[in-house]
């Protein structure tokens, strides 16, 4: 039975990657000397969705990135790798959105897509490292959703149900859930395919629909900066060095000292 | 890429790129097909990295199996090929309307040697798509359109020559095609053996359709679709190396095939066509188990530390690993030379399908034609040879630890023994070579070569090939004078070897006036290899005389 999947995807600085020039004096990511690359985990998502469309022949993926117009390029790269449609959501009013700004713009872009089975995004970006956008478009749209998946199991349009493996502390478990619902994939999920040639020879100058904050009807409050309730004081860059080892036994009076200790040195707390 | 033949090969391969506008994937110019074949060899590269080299050393432990009739490939051979298959790398120079991807060879043989660098074992299943060539040339409409556009999907395809007693002599194939009247069928009966991935989808088959014939004129080629069974493989080889690479013993028990051209020309015209095209994938194949020899001996020579300071800087390790590389650069100049010889007459020789060819253009095929069979013996040979040789040396760079398990050095150096035996050994390349040395040909060639402009700096180079050729030229004589065949051959592989060192020569030169950063230091050392290399062979034949010949014979 074929499916509508959606696929948010991110362009990210390669964080991986990072260099001395990494951060401006200012404080603030240095984009210029970091290449731009398709979000790890999205990719990861993507292959879910590859492997859904794979399975249930006439099935749609439909790709949604935020971000400047060069952007088009994971919308790109999506389309090489096997994805059917791309949309960029690209607007000035938009930038400088925090994670729930951004929620709310992809959740009002998903709305105007209108007909999706499943919505499937990376855990989280390399470059926030929030994993609050998906989950905050599920809230958004009322969705229910799994976090953390490792792999879609199986999937039943008619039934309207879903079955993922999702990666929990110590290990993995599996869960069912209805459709639609969004879907947010760890890292640790199968890594995506590689482009296809005949795609990339097809689609190398292909453009993309751009909507901008009226075709999505966002509310302005809700979007860019001022949607965005998150200020950032400041970015550093810090290098943590081991210093000494220490054992600890499992007694209460270990376990209690170590708290106060990472709690005196703003560790946590 | 930007070789000056590879315009002309883009225009004949596209006929003027009539498919742009038919398939959203065909080009529309010239700069538009380089584009193109750059994308393909970048998800190569990037398949090959992340999939397929990295799998390589699992697949060499695991190696295929055999149950039931049907062989059974390693685990991670069944995920290089599915990664080939969503990677869209099949059917790469067939036509758009089967589905292929309608790519020259030369940049088949770029993805062929960068397929091969990762691993050699899953090359051979991965190349064995070029028999389609074959059955494209010579097939009819009806198999064409049967066959390739599932080849372009990824079905897997083998050639199904030798038999126990029929190896290198191909003539002595004894498998019996008889004709059903009843079915309206050919049904074949027998055995092959070393049948490189013979559980494939797809067979070409070299058989005996004319009862009571012994030589090469009463075999015919057949195909035989998997899907209609009757073939089953009772053993796979234990071999040295290529170990991802199933070689099969495969019985036919009245399988139904079909006949591949006209009969009684399967050895003499079709086996001959894809011999030369399997020749020119191991040339590829040798080309890359040189650049993983290179890789492997400059990353260890980097890293190992020794009297204080990394073996690199050893002169004793660095002119091995120079030579690995100066070797490398020369051979991978002869295998796109050939490679784009084989392109135009090719074309030319498809187009003359379509329609007559011009007096210019029948000249133009006869001349590359005869260039690409001439040239395809010494790039199959020439590489294999260095692919072993550098192996080897890869191996000594590494001293003691090249000689454990652990190493991916030890596994290229046994993946590599294979490549100057399979597909005619490189004493059958002489034998395909040798009349280009007494007929003058290559001489002619190397006349050609010594008429091209050279900067004032390369001058000596160029003189240096004068005389290397000159000597070509005495040897060729003295070898010939007696009139004796057993004498001349066995003179021929010193020959072959300075004709084909004295092309490469200048095939390098060529290279670094173009590009003189990516291979001024290999074509230094590589004259100093290919000139006292060259004198070496001419003083043996000098030495030689016919009187000699019983002291050679160990009979």
């Amino acid at each position: 039975m074929s499916l509508k999947i959606i696929v948010l995807a991110k362009q990210v600085p390669d964080t991986r990657n990072v260099g001395p020039d990494a951060m401006t004096p200012e404080g603030t990511v240095n984009r210029a000397a970091l290449p731009a690359v398709f979000n790890p985990e999205d990719l990861n998502a993507l292959e879910q969705a590859l492997r859904l469309k794979d399975a249930n022949p006439g099935s749609t993926i439909t790709m949604i990135t935020m971000g400047l117009p060069k952007a088009a390029d994971v919308l790109r790269e999506g389309i090489y790798r096997g994805a059917d449609e791309g949309i960029l959501v690209s607007d000035r009013p938009l930038g400088g959105a925090d994670t729930l700004a951004t929620s709310y713009t992809l959740a009002q872009a998903i709305k105007k897509v209108g007909d999706y089975d499943i919505i499937l995004c990376g855990r989280q970006a390399i470059d926030g490292d929030t994993a609050q956008v998906g989950p905050q478009v599920a809230e958004k749209l009322g969705l229910t959703q799994i976090t953390y998946t490792e792999e879609i199991l199986s999937i039943d349009k008619a039934a309207k149900k879903i079955v993922a493996r999702r990666h929990i502390d110590g290990g993995v478990e599996t869960v069912e859930g209805p459709l639609p619902i969004v879907v947010t994939v760890n890292g640790s999920a199968a890594p995506c395919r590689t482009r296809n040639v005949k795609r990339v020879w097809a689609n190398k100058n292909r453009e993309f629909t751009t909507w901008g904050a009226a075709d999505i009807d966002a509310d302005p409050m809700q979007i860019g900066k001022a949607g965005s309730p998150t200020n950032v004081k400041a970015v550093k860059s810090i290098v943590f060095k081991a210093k000494e080892n220490k054992t600890l036994s499992a007694s209460d009076a270990d376990i209690e000292g170590l708290i106060v200790e990472l709690m005196e040195s703003n560790t946590i707390g | 890429m930007d070789h000056p033949l590879m315009r002309r090969i883009v225009e004949l391969k596209e006929r003027n790129f009539a498919d742009y506008g038919q398939y959203d994937y065909a080009c529309k110019d010239y700069e538009d097909a380089l584009d193109n074949y750059d994308k393909l060899l970048e998800i190569a590269g990037d398949v090959n990295a992340n999939i397929i080299g990295v799998n390589a050393e699992a697949v060499d432990a695991e190696g295929p199996g055999c149950k039931d009739g049907r062989m059974i490939y390693a685990s991670k051979t069944v995920e290089n090929m599915d990664a080939c298959i969503k990677a869209g790398l099949n059917g790469l120079t067939m036509p758009r309307r089967y589905g292929g991807l309608n790519v020259p060879m030369t940049v088949y043989s770029a993805a062929n040697e960068i397929v091969s660098e990762g691993d050699a074992s899953f090359q051979n299943i991965w190349s064995l798509q070029d028999c389609i060539v074959t059955l494209y040339e010579f097939g009819d409409e009806e198999q064409r359109k049967k066959y390739i556009p599932r080849v372009c999907a990824g079905e897997t395809m083998s050639m199904d020559l030798t038999e126990p007693d029929a190896g290198s002599d191909l003539q002595s194939v004894t498998l019996k095609a008889t004709f059903d009247e009843k079915e309206n069928c050919w049904r074949l009966n027998g055995v092959k053996r070393f049948i490189t991935n013979g559980d494939s989808d797809i067979h070409l088959v070299l058989a005996r359709s004319v009862e009571g014939t012994k030589d090469g004129r009463g075999l015919s080629m057949f195909i035989y679709d998997k899907r209609n069974g009757g073939v089953n493989v009772r053993r796979i080889e234990n071999k040295l190396g290529i170990h991802g690479s199933p070689t099969c013993e495969l019985v036919y028990k009245n399988a139904k095939a079909e006949l591949c051209g006209s009969e009684k020309l399967g050895l003499i015209k079709y086996v001959m066509a894809l011999m030369n095209g399997a020749r020119l994938g191991i040339a590829a194949q040798s080309t890359g188990l040189q650049q993983a020899a290179y890789e492997e001996a400059l990353a260890y020579a980097k890293d190992r530390k020794q009297f204080g300071k990394e073996i690199i800087n050893f002169p004793a390790v660095y002119d091995m690993i120079a030579t690995i590389k100066a070797k490398l650069d020369a051979g991978r100049s002869m295998l796109y030379m050939t490679s784009r010889y084989v392109d135009i007459y090719k074309a030319l020789d498809d187009i003359s399908k379509e329609r007559k060819l011009t007096p210019e253009e029948r000249d133009e095929y006869k001349k590359y034609s005869k260039l690409a069979d001439a040239f395809t013996p010494l790039a199959k040979g020439m590489n294999s040879e260095f692919a072993n040789q550098s192996t080897y040396d890869a191996i000594q760079v590494h001293g003691g630890s090249g000689f454990m398990l652990e190493y991916k050095c030890q596994r290229i150096y046994r993946d590599a023994r294979i490549t100057s035996i399979y597909e005619g050994t490189t004493q059958l390349q002489t034998v395909a070579a040798i009349r280009y040395v007494t007929n003058g040909f290559y001489q002619s060639v190397l006349a050609d070569f010594e008429a091209e402009a050279v900067a004032p700096e390369y001058k000596s180079y160029a003189e240096r090939l004068v005389a290397m050729r000159e000597k070509l030229a005495e040897a060729t004589e003295k070898a010939k004078a007696p009139g004796n065949q057993d004498f001349l051959d066995l003179c021929a592989r010193k020959l072959y070897e300075m004709s084909a060192l004295t092309i490469m020569g200048h095939l390098l030169l060529q290279d670094t006036q173009k590009a003189p950063e990516m291979f001024g230091k290999s074509l230094k050392v590589f004259m100093n290899y290919a000139e006292s290399e060259v004198a070496k062979h001419f003083n043996y034949v000098n030495a030689l005389d016919e009187s000699q010949l019983d002291a050679y014979r160990q009979i």
